[in-house]
């Protein structure tokens, strides 16, 4: 079970999403959704493959938009934000993809720099250097600044990954399968590095998987995600004390088989 | 059975074939359009991505000089070689000069340019950008709020635009230089002779239509190919898909434009 690691402040929600509904030709793949993310907290949702999971993070990062429903992030109503609004609020959040997104052209160095150049312009070439350094030595992965990313790898690129969202120091960090493809070893160190982020950087997480181990070593609350509604919530133990066949299947599947 | 049953079932389906691709076609069309429309919205306003911008001018001009002047030299060799021989019949081979800068500066600079261009810059744009597309750097891009359409296709649109005029005027240096290798050996015509008789045949039209034409061609193979690679479907199938079509689809538009302004510039004439 994960150790508390910062405080949650369960009056201040940072997100929150209301009847959000999506989908994608006759395809229903949100029905529904209704979700609260509290101020400090790491929130799990879990789900099959294909069950909306990373639609709905694609959402609040503004990448999708919603069918109907309210999404609301950090104060702005994703139905109504403008692209100006949604840029000054895409700095908050943090999105580490599921296959790392680096840029192949890119050093690390220059990766890291992308977003930190564009916008953070105040920021002298010394600042931004030190910047780098700082969340290089974060993830753990200093030595590799000047490498291409494909001569890194799967757990170092998804370091990288993180540490180029961390560079703008978002309040919300966003994670698509962040152990997907990965080693047991290297999924409990990235699982140790979600936590890390959490203390270190007082952010706020929606940690998408559906590796169980991932779900119980990071999460302070689990949500289920079923037939394109959050079926079950609470902690990891009680999402999983139920008699509904398909929770239990999934339980079954990750840890007895 | 009822013939006329089965005549209104077997056109059923093909009706609605045709309907659907027409759609497909009509409303592929009006995306492109809307794509243009967002260049020339974008390109204006900053930030600019000037770093980006001659980043791309060296990866498709100067990447590409090796491989133009090995056409051009070629060509022009080839092209006065062939001419010889009809005008050796006349007796008009003194002609050669004037007859081989004619058709490279009007014709031969700006399609082979264009259509090398086509070939090598907009198969790699396309494969670039689509598989961007596929390993989500666009998606990384943009929720790092920064524009990906301005500094993936503003700057590689501008590119080719301003690079294949360039390499096209570079290709005629060559071409001529080809020509003049030939006309040298067999006519044994001076360095300074051949270049007299070559200018003296060129007017400011032929390079300055030529020119307009080469902007236009370099515009066409940065839209085409950031267009198929910027919407190429998931998968690695999409990304090869989307670097063949963009060289077929600008070759054909390249043939189209160049048919179109032949006309225009004889009309002009």
């Amino acid at each position: 079970m994960k150790k508390v690691t910062s405080p949650i402040n369960k009056n201040q929600q940072v997100i929150t999403i209301r009847g959000l509904r999506k989908s994608f030709d006759e395809f229903d793949i949100l029905r529904g959704v209704d979700l609260d993310l509290f101020q400090g907290e790491n929130l799990v949702v879990l789900g099959r493959s294909g069950t909306g999971k990373s639609v709905l993070i694609k959402i609040i990062s503004g990448l999708l938009k919603p069918d109907t429903g309210q999404v609301n992030v950090l104060g702005c109503d994703m139905n109504l934000i403008t692209p100006k609004e949604l840029n000054a609020l895409r700095l908050k959040i943090g999105f580490s993809f599921q296959n790392s997104a680096l840029y192949d052209s890119m050093t690390i160095r220059e990766n890291l720099e992308f977003p930190l150049a564009r916008n953070r312009r105040d920021l002298s070439q010394k600042e931004m250097d030190r910047t780098i350094e700082m969340v290089l030595e974060a993830v753990g992965l200093s030595q590799s600044i000047n490498q291409m990313p494909a001569e890194l790898s799967g757990g170092q690129r998804k370091r990288i990954g993180i540490a180029r969202t961390l560079i703008l120091r978002p309040e919300i960090m966003l994670y698509d399968e962040p152990t997907a493809g990965l080693d047991p070893i290297t999924s409990i160190e990235i699982n140790k590095l979600i936590n890390e982020v959490q203390e270190r950087f007082n952010t706020s997480s929606i940690i998408i998987t559906h590796d169980l181990t991932c779900a119980r070593d990071t999460g302070d609350r689990i949500v289920m995600l079923l037939d394109g509604q959050f079926q079950r919530q609470g902690t990891f133990a009680e999402v999983f004390d139920t008699d509904d066949e398909r929770v239990k299947a999934f339980y079954n599947y990750n840890f007895t088989d | 059975m009822d013939p006329n049953t089965s005549k209104v079932k077997e056109e059923k389906p093909r009706q609605h074939v045709l309907s659907k691709r027409l759609d497909r076609v009509f409303g592929e069309l009006f995306n492109i359009y809307a794509f243009i429309v967002r260049f020339f919205k974008e390109a204006f306003l900053p930030p600019y991505e000037g770093g980006e911008i001659i980043k791309q001018c060296y990866e498709i001009g100067v990447k590409s000089l090796p491989l133009v002047s090995l056409t051009g030299f070629i060509i022009g060799i080839v092209f006065t070689n062939q001419s010889r021989v009809s005008l050796a019949e006349f007796g008009g081979t003194s002609w050669l000069p004037a007859l081989i800068s004619v058709a490279i500066v009007r014709a031969l600079a700006p399609l082979v340019t264009a259509i090398i261009a086509a070939g090598k810059v907009g198969s790699q744009i396309g494969a670039e950008l689509g598989s961007m597309k596929v390993t989500e750097q666009i998606d990384a891009m943009e929720v790092s709020a920064t524009n990906p359409f301005r500094f993936l296709v503003v700057t590689r649109i501008l590119a080719t635009t301003f690079m294949i005029p360039a390499l096209m005027m570079y290709m005629v240096f060559i071409a001529l230089m080809g020509g003049y290798v030939s006309v040298h050996q067999h006519e044994q015509t001076s360095f300074t002779t051949y270049f007299i008789q070559v200018f003296n045949a060129v007017t400011f039209l032929d390079v300055f239509s030529s020119l307009i034409k080469s902007f236009l061609f370099g515009f066409t193979i940065g839209v085409v190919g950031c267009y198929k690679g910027y919407h190429s479907s998931k998968g690695t199938q999409g990304v090869g898909k989307a670097a063949n079509t963009s060289v077929v689809m600008a070759m054909f538009l390249i043939f189209i434009e160049e048919l179109l302004s032949l006309q225009i510039i004889t009309a002009l004439r």
